[in-house]
């Protein structure tokens, strides 16, 4: 029985980028937050201090800063009809675990997404015509615009201090940006980073053939940023250890580096950690959430009553509590009704590994996410027409790292251990990159989330089930990109190219991305959406879902930035209309 | 205060109205009806930072219980409320003043020179009478303290009799009519209820100021307080005006970060004081004379142990402070120049390397960065070596370190380790 706490008026679930920043938004309305975090407090001096932060078996390999298997698991099958089965390790994607959320492990790759993408079915629809799109794709329009968004993904920028190279301002194209993204209002708050050898040499080879290469966007810095808040981040040290690590450095964007510091000064704010919410509460019409119930380590279990409930955990536990809590209608697959579970997306990634006799990319001067991109060939910035596929992605040369134990290339055909094997890696350490491609993925009929009906979690609750497949339109956008990264490659004469496109079937056990999306998503139809376009439940409106679960559909990019600008959308149609009139924002 | 903003143009006149002022307040007394007096005593305990001792981390604000480190032993902070049985609530205003300007508590008892009563009797009657009245409005807490933790033959406190005739100079702050407004507002403020040189004057055997040493540095309990006259290598005569404001009022400046005490000091106390006051603070600190520095030169590159230390700082140093030792402003301080690297006592610098520090976070500079401890992975001679490089590196100049050295501050640290 659980027992029963003093109200607040805010309760918000997980503490990452999105739980940061809805927390900091409120506390700035007067209202009192209790932020309720499955993992550990982390900041950046006792987490992630430099002398053991960059201890790659620790944290690369056995992910020390993530979601444990024992701690949550999910089960998996390609294809409805099959029987799934539980993961034993997370490794195709990566949740993060603790404050901070996988704000803390990610590689600082801070894309917007493209105004079309935004509008995604009615753009492809008026160009293709409605029969170009598979009839089984899912595809939908946000119900919201980039530009409604622009604004808040200029804040999170500015929060984040962004190292980049503007394409596009107020409408210009500039010069060394970006010349197919959205308008931006004022350029990146801080330059672009360095870019290594390999990736000057990709922009070279990329020109040649007539693109616009561009530096990534990063959330690793290319100088000290003092952001709005008044917290500092130092410049990136280009030492390598991004993706699965905390930046010991202050210089990667995270909820240490930028919100944290402030949340922890405020009287109305409480962080509980290694705290497990696992239900939101309904009163007995079921419209209205009054609390949360969770657990902490002992296995008390406590509720915590609140006027306003915010779900920011990582997308797929988002879209498990809403199905553990009976908030809204399941989707079935068998009769495409129903919302959440719906379109589930991922992220179609593929490379082109190139071994050169002439050449030496250290590849250990890296970041997470400096690197040369080329957008020519992402979303709808090309026509599809005579390719038979919609969707696209960026290709670009992205160093992020030479970690020793990770980076072992050798070329097809050497043998797989001892000294051969030693000594192809030690021959080509030095002299192998990999051109990477970041593809769509959209969304289908058959690929959703349910929950698992035979295997249970530690507490007793039903495991999340995944039924995801890659479809022939991602398969044939993959071939294309890699394709197209392949003549760029071929420009500088490697000795052996070895192209690895994205093929079905999906696999769940080597790592792709952590790009998960959908299956709660947001909309202008209660019917084929779980959220109105301010990310308000359509179902419980004192309820607002964050993050990737809320995305029809997946761009060609990676998703934090997108995430942070409809979270600072939401968070303003909060302060401004919905806690003068609380209500559902949206009448259905 | 009436003079607190007065131009040093104006300085001959402002001095008249600080004298006039003082004699008026001599038939002052605590009013409890008088808001600006309690306001102002209010900050008056923000200047003298009276919570650092007598408020208990997580206890009750001025409850007193917190045990403080002094080279003779722990004494304990008082309970300063207006509790009637455990705190001051009984006490007359002359009782209360002569305790706080002259160490001697009703019943004669003597209190320890920990309470800082050898620069508080620099203090003003008004600045007296406001901070009694304004304790008069806190929160009465009955908590029994007691503050006896001193060995034999500390304990005795009627030694402190003889200590105060040999030591003890008593009399209010007198202003120095060729000086400025600003300058004489500094001057009453650091001598006075900001005692800095309670921490900052390097003392004799007993625990007494050295004469003509005034806040030339001194290390305490594994911290040196550094050097914050005028000098320009060792003290602030480097920094400007600005910067000392900057540093005391956020605890970060383009060069500097506060941590260890003093982090503890921006928080509770120089944070919360107005600027204006931190200006004369500024103003009067770079005015003290610097002293006579045995002039040094910088350990040569080629040196080996120089060689060692450079390779250490690469490796473990580099990433934050930058292989120039420029640091990165509010976040990582400046090694290059840096007044409290080339202090003639590495002190603090060995404590940082081997134990770590946090910064102070205030609202204006939030971050709190802090220093990861190297005591674990470096050995005695690795520490030795790469603070004997930073000492002597991009120009700086200072003493080497040892292994002694180092070895040393092990001891200390493992010896006041929490």
């Amino acid at each position: 029985m659980a027992r029963k706490l003093p109200a607040t008026d805010v309760v918000v679930i997980g503490l990452g980028w999105t739980g940061a920043m809805l927390s900091h938004e409120l506390l700035q309305e007067g209202l009192r937050v209790v932020a309720i975090e499955r993992g550990p407090w982390r900041d950046t001096a006792s987490s992630f201090p430099p002398g053991y932060a960059p201890d790659e078996l620790r944290y690369a390999i056995r992910n020390g800063l993530l979601v444990q298997p024992a701690q949550t698991a999910m089960t998996f099958r390609n294809r409805p009809g099959q029987t799934a089965l539980p993961i034993r390790s997370w490794s195709s994607f990566l949740p993060g675990n603790g404050a901070g959320g996988a704000g803390v492990h990610w590689n600082g790759q801070t894309w917007r997404f493209l105004p079309t993408d935004f509008v995604a079915r009615t753009h492809l629809t008026q160009r293709y015509g409605a029969n170009f799109l598979p009839s089984d794709m899912t595809i939908q329009d946000w119900g919201v615009t980039y530009d409604e968004l622009e604004p808040h993904y200029d804040r999170f920028e500015y929060l984040c201090g962004t190292s980049g190279t503007a394409g596009n301002l107020q409408g210009k194209i500039q010069a060394g940006g970006n010349p197919f993204e959205g308008p931006r209002s004022r350029p990146y708050p801080t330059p672009a980073q360095r870019q290594p050898y390999a990736a000057a040499m990709f922009a070279d080879a990329a020109k040649q053939l007539g693109y616009q290469p561009f530096p990534q966007p990063s959330g690793n810095l290319s100088q000290a940023y003092t952001n709005p808040l008044g917290v500092t981040l130092g410049a990136c040290t280009y030492c390598g250890f991004c993706e699965r690590f905390g930046c010991g450095n202050y210089s990667k964007a995270s909820p240490q580096t930028t919100l944290l510091p402030v949340l922890v000064r405020e009287q109305n704010f409480e962080a509980r950690t290694l705290c497990e919410v696992t239900r939101i509460n309904l009163d007995g019409s079921g419209t209205r959430a009054t609390g949360v119930t969770y657990v902490d380590t002992s296995g008390n279990e406590w509720e915590q009553p609140a006027e306003l409930v915010l779900l920011c955990a990582f997308q797929l536990f988002n879209v498990q509590l809403l199905l553990l809590s009976g908030i809204g209608k399941p989707y079935d697959v068998n009769s495409g009704e129903g919302v959440i579970g719906r379109n589930f997306s991922y992220q179609t990634t593929s490379i082109v590994e190139g071994f050169y006799d002439d050449r030496i990319f250290n590849p250990f001067i890296a970041s997470g996410a400096n690197g040369m991109i080329i957008d020519n060939y992402n979303g709808d910035n090309f026509d599809h027409g005579p390719h038979g596929f919609v969707g696209g992605g960026y290709i670009g040369m992205i160093q992020t790292n030479g970690r020793p134990i990770e980076t072992t290339p050798v070329p097809p055909g050497t043998k797989r251990w001892g000294a051969e094997w030693k000594k192809a890696v030690a021959d080509n350490y030095l002299s192998s990159i990999a051109f990477f491609c970041s593809g769509s993925n959209y969304s289908y009929r058959d690929n959703y989330l349910d929950l698992d009906p035979t295997y249970k979690d530690h507490l007793g609750r039903p495991l999340m089930r995944m039924t995801f497949d890659f479809h022939p339109n991602e398969v044939k956008m993959s071939a294309f990109l890699t394709d197209r990264a392949a003549e760029i490659m071929q420009k500088t004469n490697p000795r052996q190219m070895v192209k690895h496109p994205r093929t079905a079937p999906y696999s769940i056990v080597p790592y792709q991305t952590t790009h998960t999306c959908g299956g709660a998503i947001m909309g202008t139809d209660p019917k084929t959406s779980a959220l109105n376009r301010y990310l308000q439940s359509w179902d419980v409106p004192n309820l607002f879902v964050m993050g990737a679960s809320a995305f029809p559909q997946n761009a060609g990019y990676n998703p934090t930035d997108t995430v942070a600008a409809i979270a600072y959308w939401s968070a303003k149609a909060i302060r401004e209309q919905y806690l003068k009139y609380p209500g559902p924002l949206v009448q259905a | 205060m009436i003079s607190r903003r007065i131009g040093s143009s104006l300085a001959a006149a402002a001095l008249v109205v600080v004298l006039s002022a003082g004699a008026a307040a001599q038939t002052a007394a605590p009013d409890p009806q008088n808001f600006s007096q309690i306001a102002h005593g209010r900050y008056v305990a923000v200047l003298g930072d009276c919570a650092a001792c007598h408020t208990d981390p997580g206890g009750r604000p001025f409850a007193g219980g917190l045990a403080i480190e002094t080279p003779f032993g722990n004494v304990v902070g008082a309970n300063i409320t207006p509790d009637r049985k455990t705190g001051i609530g009984g006490w007359t205003d002359a009782q209360f003043i002569r305790a706080v300007t002259q160490g001697i508590a009703p019943g004669g008892v003597r209190l320890y020179p920990a309470m800082p009563y050898p620069a508080y009797t620099k203090m003003t009657r008004q600045d007296l009478i406001a901070l009694k009245a304004y304790l008069n409005t806190v929160n009465p807490v009955h908590n029994r303290v007691h503050s006896d933790a001193l060995p034999f033959p500390f304990n005795i406190r009627l030694g402190m009799a003889v200590w105060n005739r040999l030591f003890f100079r008593p009399g209010t702050f007198k202003p120095d009519p060729h000086q400025s407004a600003d300058w004489n507002r500094g001057a009453y403020l650091v001598e006075g209820p900001g005692h800095c040189g309670t921490c900052h004057t390097p003392k004799n055997f007993l625990g007494a100021d050295r004469n003509g040493q005034f806040l030339r540095g001194f290390s305490v309990q594994g911290w040196f307080a550094p050097n914050i006259t005028g000098n320009e290598h060792v003290g602030v005569g480097s920094w400007s005006v600005q910067d000392i404001v900057s540093y005391l009022k956020t605890g970060a400046n383009a060069h500097a970060i506060a941590s260890g005490p003093m982090a503890d000091e921006v928080e509770d106390s120089s944070s919360h004081m107005t600027t204006a006051d931190l200006r004369a603070i500024a103003v009067f600190l770079k005015d003290q004379p610097a002293g006579n520095n045995p002039p040094s030169q910088p350990m040569p590159a080629s040196d080996p142990i120089m060689q060692a230390g450079a390779a250490i700082y690469t490796d473990e140093c580099a990433a934050c402070h930058t292989e120039q030792g420029s640091g990165v402003a509010r976040l990582f301080p400046t090694l290059k120049g840096s007044p409290l690297v080339q202090s003639a006592e590495p002190t603090s610098l060995i404590h940082v390397v081997l134990e770590g520090s946090r910064a102070v976070a205030t609202d204006a500079a939030p971050t709190a960065p802090a220093m990861p401890p190297f005591g674990w992975k470096l050995s005695d001679r690795q520490v030795a070596d790469v603070v004997t490089y930073i000492r002597n590196a991009w120009g700086n100049h200072a003493s080497p370190v040892s292994t002694g050295d180092v070895r040393a501050a092990r001891r200390t640290l493992a010896s006041t380790a929490p």
